[in-house]
This record gives structure tokens, sequence and C-alpha cells, in this order.
């Protein structure tokens, strides 16, 4: 699936919930699901800044696709990085930088996306963006 | 003392009566920030569609009744912490300019390279780091009271800390991550009899206890108006005349001079030494009216309202299955902090959120009392007068209903 698909099955997903509760219930879910990054990497390069929780995000390039691996100490955090890995792994690092990711704000997160939030999802967006353009260089 | 009439005082504060996120507002970050009475919400009104003109300045009649209103706040403080002079208080943007006024003019004047400044080890970073860039620029070093594991200042600890060195002591009054109230009466003797001055950050202590400068003898006093029902962007620090007249003005603009040239500028006499340029005048006139306001419900009845207060929340959260109090002081005030096993405060402060709750998560700004606890941060409830049982009861639901899905 493309990028814009998964973010569409995303948006249906959480379309299904009504109540913050439930769509926080389905975040946490999620972050369950989220591939685990190896602990050897769980390390001060690959945490994320700006997160009052922590959050370890690590990107590997395979047959030119990036596919990132995460962690948190918070889990509606570690759901909310679950998301966006989601969306953006196992895509090219070229189509990742250029990404609109406009579900987040359609499921209702928007308020999560402010450069003041303590979750840092907007940090999460960013630093996704940077390893694909580093790993594009690096390509 | 006088009659304490909880719903008559939540009738005095608009907000409480909105929503958020489609629950009845429970506001539980009191340390962080205050609520305001409608007693200040329409002074800051008032005082815009009456009076706006600058102070100090006009010959003109606004110009005058705003400088009389902004001088009437002056006398009020001064009568609120029992002053002995209305010039030893100086209007200050909030309790974080106030210190940084101490460590840059008393710093100036009275520290040299290898002498030594004593804080303690639960201070809010306002009260570490203007010390931390003064012993940069300067050379001297700072010392640190330790604490116990329920949050408490060694005070034997601190006695031995003083050599000849020592030229200022600064802590908190109450902590704002802990809630601890220190003694700091006996403290302040303890520095005096080593013949060393005091600051004492009283932030989160005038909203919940009456303060006397002259009975403590403290030397510096410094606090906010936003975390004491009134506007943001001003506070107040209380010097003693004889030092604040030993040191050179804080910023040069107007305000702050007698006279100038292009050869020589004299100083103004206090307070108007320590407040160049135009001050935030609506909210230092209205932070008068917040202290009318504190008094006519009166510090004893507040203090001993809140105290039950804190008894039933911290009895209440007790029922919680692994939650770990930090900060269990004896002396405690409004404050409770705590984590749960297994639970990232994060996590509990979104949920609550969505349930309407308001309280803090994170370090509250003492990482190192996060430090010493060895935990990232911490969730916090802290209380103001018109908070309620019933509003910990709600609490209480939602941090059940929250630990369901996060455990």
């Amino acid at each position: 699936m493309t990028i814009n698909e998964l973010q569409d099955e995303l948006i249906e997903d959480f379309a299904f919930y009504q109540d913050w509760m439930e769509k926080y219930e389905y975040i946490i879910q999620l972050g369950k699901e989220v591939p685990l990054i190896e602990e050897e990497y769980k390390t001060e390069d690959y945490i994320i800044k700006g997160c009052q929780s922590r959050v370890w995000l690590y990107p590997e390039l395979r047959d030119g696709k990036v596919f990132f691996t995460a962690d948190s100490d918070a889990i509606i955090t570690k759901g909310l990085v679950s998301l966006m890995v989601k969306v953006l792994s196992g895509h090219t690092p070229a189509e990742i930088a250029q990404a609109d990711l406009y579900f987040i704000d359609e499921i209702g997160l928007k308020e999560h996306l402010s450069p003041t939030r303590a979750n840092g999802l907007l940090s999460m967006v960013k630093q996704m963006k940077l390893y694909a353009v580093a790993l594009q260089m690096r390509a | 003392m006088k009659t304490f009439d909880i719903n008559k005082i939540r009738e005095d504060f608009p907000i409480l009566r909105r929503e958020v996120n489609g629950k009845p507002l429970v506001y539980f970050d009191n340390g962080a920030t205050t609520q305001k009475p409608k007693q200040v919400i329409d002074a800051i009104t008032r005082y815009y569609a009456d009076m706006n003109s600058n102070v100090h300045r006009g010959v003109h009649y606004l110009s005058q009744i705003s400088t009389d209103a902004f001088e009437i706040t002056r006398r009020k403080v001064q009568a609120f912490i029992g002053a002995k002079h209305e010039h030893e208080i100086i209007i200050t943007k909030g309790t974080t300019e106030s210190i940084n006024i101490i460590a840059s003019c008393y710093g100036r004047a009275f520290i040299q390279a290898g002498d030594e400044i004593i804080i303690s080890a639960m201070e809010h970073h306002s009260n570490i780091v203007p010390w931390q860039m003064l012993c940069d620029e300067k050379g001297c070093v700072l010392r640190v009271i330790p604490m116990n594991d329920r949050g408490e200042l060694d005070i034997a600890a601190y006695a031995s800390l003083f050599s000849e060195r020592t030229k200022l002591v600064s802590f908190t009054y109450v902590s704002n991550a802990l809630g601890t109230i220190n003694p700091v009466k006996e403290m302040i003797d303890i520095a005096h009899e080593h013949h060393v001055p005091v600051l004492v950050d009283g932030a989160q202590a005038v909203q919940h206890l009456a303060v006397d400068v002259q009975e403590l003898d403290v030397d510096f006093f410094a606090f906010s108006g936003h975390k004491m029902y009134g506007p943001t962007g001003v506070g107040v620090l209380y010097g003693k005349e004889e030092l604040l007249n030993k040191m050179p003005p804080y910023q040069g603009g107007g305000d702050m001079i007698k006279d100038v040239t292009f050869e020589k500028t004299t100083y103004n006499e206090l307070p108007f030494k320590f407040e160049a340029g135009t001050p935030n005048i609506e909210a230092g006139i209205c932070l008068g009216d917040a202290i009318d306001y504190i008094e006519s419900i009166g510090l004893d009845a507040i203090h001993a309202y809140e105290d039950d207060l804190l008894h039933y929340a911290t009895s209440r959260l007790s029922e919680i299955e692994g939650i770990r109090f930090i900060g269990t002081a004896a002396q405690k005030s409004s404050v409770i902090s705590f984590v749960v096993d297994g639970v990232h405060p994060y996590d509990i402060g979104v949920i609550l959120d969505k349930l309407g709750v308001a309280v803090r998560t994170g370090h509250h700004c003492a990482q190192p009392v996060m430090d010493s606890f060895s935990i990232p941060g911490t969730v916090r409830v802290s209380l103001a007068m018109y908070n309620t049982k019933e509003e910990v009861d709600v609490l209480m639901d939602g941090l059940k209903r929250a630990l369901t899905m996060l455990l």
C-alpha cells in the first residue's frame, strides 16, 4: 500500500471509535504492535528530543526502502510512534521525505502536532523525514 | 478566623464553570498557575477602560490615577508580607526575575572568585540556573543542602556548609515538586549566625501561608502574582533597604534614573532603581486586587481548608495499588507528587486530561529533585482554595480508569 492508502485506512479505523477514551485505547493497542527497536540502539543517538517521555527510533535501509523500529517508555507515546511507523515504514526515502501526513489531522491528533506539545509527535515526524533524507543521500 | 464559604469562592472563579473535553473542568495544576477570581478579571478590564496611562511620568490626570493605583499595590504588598518600608517592595515580572535581580546585582556588588553560595537540593530551576550563571561569570562555587528520602532538607548538613567564603543562601519556602514546607525561620537564623544574608523563594508559599518578612528576618523574598490568583507577568522582590541600597541597578532605562547626561547618570531612589522601563502596569495594579481577594478570605482559613483537602486527597490516593508518593515531608503544603509502578506519568496526564482533569506531569522544572528520587518525573496534583473533595473524587475515578487502560 502507498503512504496515502495506509493513512486512509487508519482514518477509517479511527472513525469507528466514538469517544476519546476509545481512541486512546486503540492508540495504546497500536503501541503493542510497533516493531521494537533492538536494545543496542536504545541510546542517546536514537532518542527523539522534545518528548516528556523517552522515544527511540531506528531507521534501516533495505532494498531501497526505509524500515523503522521504535520504542517508548510511555505507552501512549509508543502508540503515537507506532502510528507513524505504520504509515511511513517500508517506503522509499523520497516517498517518506515528501509525505503529506494529513491523517494526523483527520484522526483528531492535530493538537499533538504543536511544537510545544510534550509528546513530541512533531519531533518524531521531523526526525523520520530527516532519517529518510539522510539515507537517500547515502544511497 | 473568617468563615470559609467554598460555594461562594467557586462562584468567584468563572473558569471553573467551563468544560474541557466535554467534562467539567477539574483544575489541579495550581502550582503552575492559579485561576483568577472575577474581582481580578474585572479589575483588569477596569484598568484599560478607565485609567490606562503610563506610570510615574505624566502630570495629566490619567497618569496620576494609574500611578496612584500602582503605588497602592506596593503598599498592599508591603502590608501583605509585613515589610518595614514600601520602598523595599520591587515590582518585577515574577519570581524568576526577582531571583535574577539578586543573582545579578548582589552578585556584582558582593561576590568574588572563590566565594560560596548555598542553595538546596529541592530548588526549582529558577533558583539554580541564575546562581550557576553567576558562578560561571565570577568563579564562585555552589554548595547544595542535601535532603532525605521524604524530601526534607538536612538542617545539620546545611549548618555545616557555611565557611568564611559563604556570601549568600537561597532556598525555597515550599517545594513546587514535593510540597515540603522548609523550616525557613530556623534556616535564616543559622545563616545569620554566620552573617550571611538569605533569599527565600516564596512562589509556592504566599498563596497558602501567611508570611511576615520582618518576623522571619529574611533579607530577600521573591514571589509571583499569577500563582496567587493574580495576573501573569508580575511579581515581587522584597529586600531589606540597607542591602538594596548597596546593590547596583539591574537594568538601565527610564524610571530608574535621577539625572542623565552623557558624562554621568545618577540613579533613582528605591524602589525605582530596580524598576527600569515601563512596568506591566495592568498586572501591577491588579496584583493588589488579588491580595485583597486573598485577604478577604484570610490565609488562616485558606490554610486550614487546603490542609484538610491535602489530607483527604493523600488518603484517597493511597487507595491506588502501586502508588508511590514523592515528597512525604512532615510539613507539607498543597502539593501531591506521585508515580504509579509500571506507568509513565505522561500517560496518566494524557488520560486525565481527556476526562477534564488538569494535572502536571514531568519534572516540574526541578530535574535535580527527580534525579535524587531516580525517576523521570511525577504526576503532580497541586491544590488551591477553590478545589473540593468532590473534585478529588473525580480525580480518583479518572485515575482508576486511566490505570485500567495503562496497566
